[in-house]
């Protein structure tokens, strides 16, 4: 219920065999009420940003504010967030009952509250039958629940989340998932989960901060991030299977567009398809790297010829890999598609649905034909 | 186990039977020789017969040892006194001082930190006798020869590198988020140490008490040098029986019984915790 403000924080951890710089400047406000998922693989400085925030790890510089206060110097127990740890971390001796109803000891709720709150958490999060059992002899998936409500069932500014779910079978993983995105809706709370699944933080994060080697690359909504990555690092990490991405040189001749991919195919587009202000952009610096998604690669049509590698229907999409002068690209069709291996086809995309990124740098440089 | 056959079963009953007949027997023979004569014990060839004689523990628990030579005052009582207040007061000591010194080093990271574990494990390496000679000397100058406070000290050469080393394990072994999750839940750090921490670590610290104790009630030299009659255990109190009209047997098996029999009841009374602290995690508290 409390904004929080990570300003220009930097992680350093440091030892004798040199030093780590595991976050690197980062800014990142969540607002009172929103569900925020850092994203991104292991070792990218997400859960230093999460352990920093609770105050586990000292911030090297920079600030951490919620509701105002600065609460980046303060002890854990001073900073009034509740966290849910990836290893679930309940306490050997007390039954998951116990353990749950442990964190609302501080609170000073009549013991009848606090029963009942621990009661429907544990129903919400389907452990109700082993509240009185010890974590060491239940599942995996029953300790992450347990430790997961140990945090929500707390009054807290912040819910800190590391990998909630991550030990879950996939069709709880999807129930839970919903009820746990309307229990923090209807708490107002504001919360943080880290996560290197993108469709948990699709599902749950209302805008996402994707992480890379200790740097912030992109916070944005879901839909956004998809849409308008903001670097050929979003670009190809976000969205499954990956982008596609080609070299290609860009000719802007008249009324018309040509993109030459590495290897000689070309893509050309009307002019009018593109803004003036990028086809200006692409005559002074021609190079540029493309990338196509997966689903906006049509197979039929189109100049770019290729051969088909392997073509798989998976129940309600159509994976179909594609040999294009030495590299292999993939398309997705939401139809059945059956192509042989080895048979020809035609590839053909949407100006709408390129995007194109500076080469060197990685910037994003235009979506779907204007600048972005 | 379902999968051993006959032939395995009995295989593994000799080797168990050896194994005990190994480890128990010279106990066992001391238990009997404590209960006969010198003149019994040093017939040859040595005999099972005899007439138990409770006259040997009698003599060490008066205090009043009749030989052939004539009466000698014996103070066995005391050794055992200050076996006790040494081992139990260098141990409590040990588990104050090294517990929380244990949680530092396998918590924290700091200048030195390592050098300085290494520092105190290396009081184990160093023979007994190397750090005597200066010590009889220090303590000389500081007037702590021959003082309960004194050997207490220098136990805690024995004791604090055994407890540091065995406890800093087992909380290396517990989970750091365990504690953050207690801390995080409104808990001060202290509160996390004594309510968390030091609970898990429970079998560890009974492990490293009852080791610790063990070699400290074990001690024969330091006790030796630096204390007299007075102040000594009976692993030094045990020398009295060697006298000038020859070694009482008899009295020395008695005098070792009586003295194994605090370690042996406590390591049986502790046993469970050290089984607990080697499967810790997988026995529930």
């Amino acid at each position: 219920m409390a904004e929080l403000v990570i300003a220009r924080v930097d992680k350093i951890y440091r030892s004798r065999k040199g030093s780590v710089h595991a976050v690197k400047a980062l800014d990142l406000v969540v607002k009172p009420g929103e569900i925020v998922a850092l994203l991104g693989s292991s070792g990218c400085g997400k859960t230093s940003t999460l352990r920093m925030i609770a105050g586990f790890e000292e911030v090297s510089s920079g600030s951490i504010t919620l509701g105002g206060k600065a609460i980046h110097t303060l002890p854990p127990a001073a900073r009034g967030v509740a966290m849910a740890f990836e290893a679930y971390s309940l306490y050997p001796p007390l039954t998951i009952g116990e353990n749950m109803s442990f964190a609302l000891k501080a609170s000073k709720l009549p013991q009848a509250e606090q029963d009942r709150r621990v009661k429907s958490m544990a129903e919400m999060l389907e452990i109700a039958d082993i509240l009185n059992k010890y974590p060491t002899s239940v599942s995996g998936g029953q300790q992450q629940r347990a430790s997961l409500g140990r945090a929500l069932v707390r009054d807290a500014g912040l819910y800190l989340l590391d990998e909630p779910m991550g030990q879950l079978e996939p069709q709880l993983r999807a129930v839970l998932r919903g009820r746990i995105k309307h229990y923090l809706r209807e708490h107002n709370c504001t919360t943080i989960l880290v996560t290197h699944d993108q469709t948990e933080a699709n599902a749950l994060a209302d805008r996402i901060a994707v992480m890379e080697g200790g740097v912030l690359q992109q916070y944005a909504t879901p839909a956004e991030l998809k849409a308008r990555p903001a670097n050929l690092f979003t670009g190809a990490f976000i969205g499954e299977p990956p982008m596609n991405v080609f070299t290609a040189d860009a000719n802007v001749s008249g009324d018309q567009v040509t993109f030459t991919l590495e290897g000689g195919a070309a893509l050309a587009y009307p002019a009018a398809e593109l803004s003036a202000e990028l086809r200006g952009r692409l005559a002074r610096t021609p190079k540029i790297a493309l990338g196509i998604r997966p689903h906006a690669l049509r197979l039929g049509g189109g100049v770019v010829r290729g051969k088909v590698v392997a073509c798989q229907w998976l129940g309600d999409q159509t994976h179909v890999a594609v040999d294009v002068a030495g590299r292999t690209v993939v398309s997705v069709s939401q139809e059945r598609v059956s192509r042989a291996p080895g048979s020809d086809v035609g590839l053909s995309v949407a100006a709408r649905d390129l995007h194109l990124f500076d080469p060197a740098s990685g910037k994003a440089i235009a979506h779907g034909g204007t600048l972005a | 186990m379902d999968h051993t056959s006959g032939l395995e079963k009995i295989l593994r009953g000799a080797a168990i039977a050896l194994v005990l007949v190994f480890f128990l027997f010279p106990i066992a023979w001391i238990f009997l020789m404590s209960l006969q004569t010198n003149e019994t014990i040093l017939r040859i060839p040595p005999s099972l017969a005899f007439t138990p004689i409770i006259d040997n523990y009698t003599a060490l628990i008066t205090g009043q040892l009749r030989t052939a030579a004539g009466s000698l005052q014996l103070n066995f009582m005391q050794n055992m006194f200050n076996s006790v207040m040494l081992s139990v007061c260098s141990v409590a000591l040990s588990l104050v001082l090294g517990v929380p010194a244990a949680y530092a080093f396998a918590r924290f990271k700091f200048r030195l930190g390592e050098d300085i574990a290494f520092t105190l494990l290396s009081f184990r390496f160093a023979p007994a006798l190397l750090v005597l000679l200066p010590l009889s000397l220090y303590f000389k100058t500081l007037g702590l020869t021959n003082t309960y406070i004194g050997l207490i000290w220098v136990y805690q050469l024995i004791c604090l590198p055994l407890i540091l080393w065995i406890v800093r394990g087992y909380f290396e072994d517990i989970s750091p988020d365990i504690e953050h999750a207690y801390r995080i839940a409104g808990n001060s750090w202290w509160k996390t140490f004594t309510r968390i921490s030091i609970p898990l670590a429970k079998p560890g610290i009974a492990a490293a008490g009852l080791l610790a104790f063990i070699f400290a009630w074990n001690n024969f030299i330091f006790a030796l040098i630096l204390a007299s009659a007075d102040k000594q255990p009976v692993t030094v109190g045990a020398l009295a029986f060697v006298t000038a009209s020859g070694i009482q047997y008899g009295q020395i098996a008695a005098a070792i019984i009586i003295s194994i029999t605090p370690t042996l009841a406590l390591a049986l009374y502790a046993q469970r915790y050290l089984v607990e602290g080697l499967s810790m995690g997988a026995v529930k508290g």
